[in-house]
């Protein structure tokens, strides 16, 4: 199966307030295939957020290449590399995610409008269904509960039909009751639009249901399952 | 979903603040609306003021008070001149002149000014661009009829004066209490048309009358019989009464005490003079420019009076003095919108460490930095040109709701729909405004660093 996403030697760090180089990243080769769906697990700090960043072309690795859909991102001007992460990459945060300003429906249309710049109504409706907001699409962020929130945040990044989804704790501020429902979610919209997913999580429950588990540690990913 | 929709959605999110920024922006630009409608209102009158006269002749003195006496009947008349002088003026310029109408200023009807004349005043002066002065009701008054009143417009209005009422002119100060020395009732024979000029604020008498009346004429127990006259103005030969003599006789009203004809004491305040200037033969037309400008040297070097051309005084007056005021006015009202425009500045700037998240978002969802920094942009000229056109609709609005009020005070007929030009102006200028205004904030939204915000907001 063809890869999706493709690191080599990527190297990051970090300058710190005192002038000392603080080492977060330095994967040798990570691959994940097209439809792929693998949990990331390590300990808080180690630099889950800052790899989902540098494969979203968020911030840039000091060194390497990332290959996404046969697309060398680190090549790109930073204007490319945005408009390739609105059409290719979907991203959902681990809270806060959604434009406060905006209804639910808004916020997945302007993930379109960054993306294409043709708003496609019709899906975006078809999206807050599919999480179970259709009776909510006008509804604000503040009038949304949390775990309605992130489910539009999955709507969102799923609304230009990404080729990856990097989700970044995506359950991490959901109630029990919830995670499963946000989670079941996520894996089957990916799974039905034929997206990898890349997930992060802390809990050992949510990665003991991942056919592919890696963990992050001493600044490389190692399979653990 | 358009930037601009996207940019009035965080206005919304923020009214109270976009409220008060853009509220302070329309003040502003109501101010500058106001001070060019007022400027125009001006402008107007001041040109509807040239009486069709080319020259103003008066007493020494300023040529500003002489115009504006004459004209908008403001200000203390310039001392008197006598009627000789007019008479020897007529006499000497008689081929370039084609009307000459002789003034009595500084007296007082109700508040409104009485102005003593003849009835060239309105048979051959005009107004505004050459209008012929016009009568709702009655005629003008008669030279002959000594004790004949015209009233503008306005006064009418205002006092109820009807046709065949009678007026009683006062000098200010004076008592308005009939004593021996009261003034003669003059009778309204004629209302005129609204002109738009001071003219509809005053009533006009029969200068014949005017200076009949005991009043200019101390009796001669107090003056002395023998030199009637003689103290005010040496030079003046004694009155001619053949010369007003017939007309005396022959008009109808007629009153025992103000019949002083050796007394008269003829004096006037200025004199309008209309001259062949606009004569379609070139020949006559060329004499009176040549012959205009020899009587203009001759009065002014003389000790008696001077000579004005309205139109160029008021002209200087307007670009000198109401034109600074009007520049003053403008630039105030310029340094508002200004300071508008850096209360948005500081208002979206304040506001942008709350959004930095929400640039961020957008950034992670694939918006580049231009993008978000077109947001802000376009955010600043929205606040700026709404507020703008609120600030347009206010003062167009006061200038509607108060067109009546300016009418009855300057009669100049102002619309709220009427639009200056300059006021075009407005628009690009306050996109630029906006543009400076909003870069710093733009700028702020352009380098938001995105791993780092969005880092801080989880
Ligand atoms: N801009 C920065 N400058 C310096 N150090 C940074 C910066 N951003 C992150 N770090 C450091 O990099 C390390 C990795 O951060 P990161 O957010 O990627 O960790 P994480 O694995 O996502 O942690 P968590 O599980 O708590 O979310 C942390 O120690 C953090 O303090
Ligand atoms: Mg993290």
């Amino acid at each position: 199966m063809p890869d999706i996403l493709h690191l080599r030697e990527v190297k990051k760090n970090y300058l710190q307030p005192d002038g000392s180089v603080l080492r977060i990243l330095d994967i040798p080769e990570f691959r994940v295939a097209v439809g792929e769906q693998l949990a990331l697990v390590g300990k808080s700090g180690c630099g889950k957020t800052t790899l989902l960043h540098v494969i979203a072309g968020i911030s840039r690795p000091d060194s390497g290449k990332v290959r996404i859909d046969d697309f060398d991102i680190t090549l790109m001007s930073e204007a490319e590399s945005d408009r390739f992460r609105a059409e290719r990459i979907g991203y959902v945060f681990q809270t806060f995610n959604l434009l406060s300003a905006f209804s639910a429906l808004e916020n997945v249309l302007i993930a379109m409008r960054f993306a294409s710049g043709r708003p496609n109504r019709a899906r975006a409706k078809q999206l807050l269904e599919r999480v179970g907001l259709g009776h909510r699409m006008t509804h604000r962020p503040t009038q949304l509960s949390v775990g309605e929130q992130q489910r539009v945040a999955v709507a969102r990044a799923l609304a230009n039909k990404p080729k990856i989804l990097l989700a970044d704790e995506p359950t991490a501020n959901v109630d029990a009751g919830h995670q499963q429902q946000v989670l079941d979610l996520i894996r089957e919209t990916c799974r039905e639009e034929n997206v990898a997913l890349m997930i992060v999580t802390h809990s050992a429950e949510v990665a003991g249901e991942f056919g592919r588990v890696d963990r992050l540690d001493d600044f490389n990913l190692a399979a653990v399952k | 979903m358009s930037l601009i929709k996207i940019a009035w959605r965080s206005i919304r999110q923020r009214a109270l603040a976009s409220g008060m920024t853009a509220f302070a922006m329309g003040l502003g630009v109501a101010l500058v609306v106001t001070v060019l409608v007022v400027h125009s209102i001006i402008e107007q009158s001041f040109k509807r003021g040239t009486i069709g006269c080319n020259f103003i002749v008066g007493g020494k003195g300023s040529q500003y008070q002489l115009v504006l006496n004459t004209i908008f009947h403001v200000e203390q008349p310039l001392g008197n001149i006598p009627y000789q002088y007019m008479e020897e003026l007529q006499n000497r310029y008689t081929p370039i002149l084609q009307t000459m109408v002789p003034l009595c200023m500084g007296h007082d009807y109700k508040t409104h000014p009485a102005i003593a004349t003849t009835q060239d005043y309105f048979d051959k002066l005009t107004y505004k661009d050459g209008d012929k002065f016009a009568f709702d009701k009655g005629r003008n008054f008669k030279d002959e009829n000594f004790y004949e009143a015209v009233v503008g417009a306005k006064v009418a209005q205002w006092l109820g004066l009807k046709l065949d009422d009678e007026i009683e002119p006062v000098a200010p100060g004076e008592a308005k209490v009939k004593d021996s020395h009261g003034h003669h009732p003059f009778k309204i024979v004629g209302i005129l048309k609204p002109t738009g000029t001071a003219n509809d604020r005053a009533v006009f008498l029969n200068i014949e009358g005017f200076w009949r009346c005991p009043a200019h004429n101390p009796p001669p127990a107090e003056a002395g019989k023998t030199a009637p006259g003689k103290e005010k103005s040496p030079e003046k030969k004694p009155e001619s009464a053949e010369e007003h003599g017939p007309d005396a006789a022959s008009g109808h009203v007629h009153d025992e005490t103000c019949d002083h004809e050796h007394e008269i004491n003829r004096e006037v305040s200025a004199i309008l003079i209309g001259t062949k200037s606009g004569s379609p033969d070139p020949s006559v037309k060329a004499m009176t420019a040549k012959i205009s400008a020899l009587m203009e040297l001759e009065i002014n070097k003389g000790p008696v009076a001077q000579t004005v051309n309205p139109g160029r005084v008021l002209t200087t007056l307007l670009d000198t003095m109401v034109g600074k005021i009007q520049l003053i006015l403008l630039i105030l009202a310029v340094l508002v919108v200004v300071e508008a425009g850096i209360g948005i500045m500081v208002s979206m700037y304040n506001s942008m460490s709350d959004r930095k998240h929400d640039i961020a978002i957008m950034r992670a969802l694939g918006a580049s930095r231009f993008t978000v920094m077109a947001i802000i942009l376009l955010e600043s000229i929205l606040l700026a040109l709404g507020g703008g056109l609120f600030g347009l609709l206010v003062g167009h609005g006061m200038v509607a709701a108060m067109s009546s009020v300016i009418a009855e005070q300057s009669g100049v007929f102002v619309s709220g729909l009427d639009f200056r030009p300059v006021e075009l102006i407005l628009i690009p200028g306050l996109i630029v405004l906006a543009a400076l205004v909003g870069y710093l904030p733009a700028m702020y939204a352009y380098k938001t660093d995105v791993a780092k915000s969005l880092m801080a907001g989880t």
